[in-house]
């Protein structure tokens, strides 16, 4: 990077549409430079002015600088290939030497002279504790965020809001310690109470123990997917154009006709993509559920009594005592999780991508 | 947009001589949130069900029904709607911020318990369950070791690469690496904690290591880029954009060659708000557990050599803690969790600062 290239050579090669984001070309004789300028011989060109413009070099600092960044670009591609890559053929191994059927079995022994492991299990305690944590948080989440960006007073909203941002970024060991030491015994509270009077419905039935349940687990979820939910949704309610709001206002909205009529169908694209960010945390969730769930195996719907576990907290309580077949077992159940996690979110942006052609929200 | 505003069908029944429509009088709220209140107290308590969280949830209830009821009869179904919709969002947030400071609550009371010199200046070497010592020493160097090198790693590549993105990049291969990026922002920490562990701990480092795999904080740092990369990338992209290409074109007609321009005029405008996303990633990882217990291991000892050995981390010292059948354990897992929580605030407070004061604005 040292040497320094001839500055006509370069001005030309630079002003190739100088920044996508803004879609203004510089003027046309930036797209005049488009041409390959390797083709162009020092006075041999036709364009006025052009004349004199020395050859560009093939190896210069442009087109070092230009690789760099094609290299660390490429390096996302050859990270995400590489996931896949290495832990398919570390999890392959294992399940070769699974003697039960990995997508049915349900139970975890990979260490034993016969390896039985199965997935169902785990896959179906994450589905579930991830899917009644979005179902309280994205609710509440999205009140908050209303009353943040519309009803609070601009202050009082601005500064709450700061400490929503602060609060998701409270690690999740966090929220998993004060789940198991603190927040169980409210729920167990609550558990008892539901059992007792709602114990015919079978997700409250069952006779205990109860407290370090599937409910506990999710509601230590939503309260951490909560923030996230919360600062994205608010930022783009805040974004909605303020003569949408004032016009549906002026024409004799009440306040909450103008929130249903001009900002939420103006930040849905954001709702959604802020949904699916919590999702993808929730999935992805492993201490604070290792550190509140009841660890078991077995499919049940039972919300109350001690019990349920995922694939992510499943690999962090099972990794201290698993040998080779062992480790491979979990980290074809960490590939699961992945290709569950990556679907989630491929769906997601295809959707932000689709919808942002048509609305300009920042999502 | 069903709701036309020029239609509703329920009018109040009597339409008042003035043309302001009746509205429910200030004190009605608090008369039906009184009468809520005592309704619930009598329900519950005269049934025995429940004691007062039961009383408060059925008062709140009670009181969303009879506030849309007051004002469905006095100011119609549309503005009865809205009080009830206010009331649902107001309560949410009342709802949301009980639990978030119990937990503040719980952290800084519980975490001041072991906040003493002994607990940043020992490790947990030889502390047995009956000991009252111990400290978090070797964990909050681990934390310091393993979130730098992850920095060192991160942030070139990450600005780099959205260099590329927002300047070179065109077509089907820019799109495909901005899209991947955004699908890498939601790769679970487990997922590449796994992934270092069967790329560098399983493969790799028995090459250095007399063929058998090793833990080390290295490999924490590996895992922990892994998850910052894309949430570098994505800031400084957005950062890059708002560039104002007026910049750049007055560096392209004083005859600036393109890299120079980026590396002069583009980075240097941008810097205080890629500074901003590079803090919340660092924030981010600090607060990881779960790569680090995979591919670190950690451990009991000081060891201040993040490539060899088993090194520990302050989240996986408050998760080691936490289970731990010590009763001195959930102290330091406490304090260990408040000095955590500490130091990821400061960097995020830090960074928010910095990215009010940054020009460029969003």
């Amino acid at each position: 990077m040292g040497e320094t290239p001839p500055r006509s050579a370069n001005a030309g090669t630079g002003g190739i549409r100088v920044a996508p984001g803004h879609g203004q070309p510089a003027g046309a004789s930036a797209r005049v430079a488009e041409a390959p300028v390797s083709t162009r011989t020092p006075g041999g060109g036709d364009l006025g002015g052009g004349g004199g413009l020395p050859r560009a070099r093939a190896f210069g600092a442009e087109r070092a600088f230009r690789g760099l960044t094609l290299a660390a670009g490429t390096a996302v591609l050859v990270i995400i290939a590489a996931i896949a890559v290495f832990l398919i053929a570390k999890a392959v191994p294992a399940l070769r030497a699974n003697t039960a059927n990995f997508w049915t079995y349900e139970g975890w022994s990979p260490n034993d002279t016969a390896p039985e492991f199965g997935i169902g299990t785990l896959a179906f305690g994450t589905v579930l504790s991830s899917a009644l944590a979005l179902l309280i948080a994205v609710p509440v989440a999205l009140g908050i965020a209303l009353y943040l960006s519309h009803y609070a007073p601009r202050r009082l909203g601005t500064a709450l809001g700061f400490l929503i941002d602060l609060l998701a970024a409270v690690p999740s060991v966090v929220f998993g310690l004060w789940g198991r030491d603190i927040f169980v015994n409210p729920v167990r509270d609550f558990s008892v109470w539901l059992n007792t009077y709602f114990g015919w419905i079978p997700i409250f039935g069952g006779d205990g123990p109860f407290g370090k349940s599937i409910m506990l687990g999710s509601l230590v979820l939503a309260i951490m997917v909560l923030p996230i939910i919360t600062s994205l949704s608010r930022e783009v309610f805040l974004q909605t154009p303020t003569a949408n709001e004032e016009a549906a206002l002026a024409l004799g909205a009440t306040r909450w006709e103008m929130i249903r009529t001009a900002v939420l169908p103006y930040g849905r694209p954001g709702i959604i993509a802020a949904v699916m960010l919590g999702l993808g945390r929730a999935l992805g969730e492993t201490i604070a559920l290792a550190m509140t769930l009841g660890i078991t195996f077995g499919i049940s719907f039972n919300l109350i009594e001690n019990g349920g576990n995922t694939i992510a907290a499943n690999i962090a309580n099972a990794f201290g005592e698993a040998n080779d077949t062992g480790r491979g077992a979990l980290i074809a159940s960490g590939l699961v999780l992945f290709t569950i996690t990556l679907i989630v979110n491929i769906t997601a942006r295809a959707i932000i991508y689709r919808r942002r052609e048509f609305t300009e929200s920042a999502a | 947009m069903s709701t036309t505003v020029a239609n509703h069908p329920t009018r109040p029944p009597a339409q008042p001589a003035t043309l302001r429509a009746r509205r429910l009088p200030k004190y009605a709220p608090p008369v039906i949130a009184a009468a809520a209140v005592a309704v619930a107290a009598a329900v519950v308590y005269g049934t025995s069900i429940g004691g007062p969280v039961l009383v408060v949830a059925v008062a709140a209830l009670l009181y969303l029904a009879g506030l849309f009821a007051a004002a469905n009869a006095v100011e119609g179904r549309r503005s009865a709607r809205n009080r009830t919709w206010s009331a649902l969002i107001h309560s949410a947030f009342v709802l949301a911020v009980l639990p978030l400071a119990s937990v503040v609550w719980t952290l800084v009371s519980k975490g001041v318990e072991r906040l003493d010199g002994n607990f940043f200046g020992t490790s947990m070497n030889n502390i047995g369950a009956r000991d009252a010592n111990g400290g978090a020493y070797h964990a909050i160097v681990g934390t310091l070791e393993q979130v730098g090198i992850a920095a060192l790693i991160t942030v070139p590549l990450g600005i780099l690469c959205a260099i590329y993105v927002v300047e070179y990049g065109r077509g089907r291969f820019a799109f495909a690496i901005r899209f991947f990026v955004d699908v890498m922002t939601g790769i679970p920490s487990i997922v590449s904690g796994l992934f270092v562990l069967a790329f560098w701990v399983l493969v790799v480092s028995p090459v250095f290591n007399d063929g058998r795999p090793g833990f080390s904080g290295f490999a924490a740092a590996l895992a922990l880029s892994v998850l910052m990369l894309p949430t570098v990338v994505r800031s400084t992209e957005e950062m890059l954009r708002l560039v104002p290409a007026p910049l750049r074109e007055g560096a392209y007609a004083l005859g600036v060659p393109k890299w120079k321009t980026i590396l002069r005029v583009v980075l240097p405008t941008a810097l205080p708000g890629i500074v901003t996303g590079v803090m919340l990633a660092i924030a981010r990882a600090a607060g990881e557990t779960a790569p680090v217990l995979l591919v670190a291991g950690g451990g009991a000892a000081i060891n201040l050599n993040p490539f060899e050995n088993n090194q520990s981390s302050l989240s996986l010292f408050v998760y080691q803690q936490a289970g731990d059948a010590s009763k001195y354990a959930p102290a330091r897992a406490w304090t260990a969790a408040l000095t955590l929580v500490t130091l990821v605030l400061i960097l995020t407070i830090a960074a928010k600062l910095l990215a009010r004061r940054n020009r460029l604005g969003r």
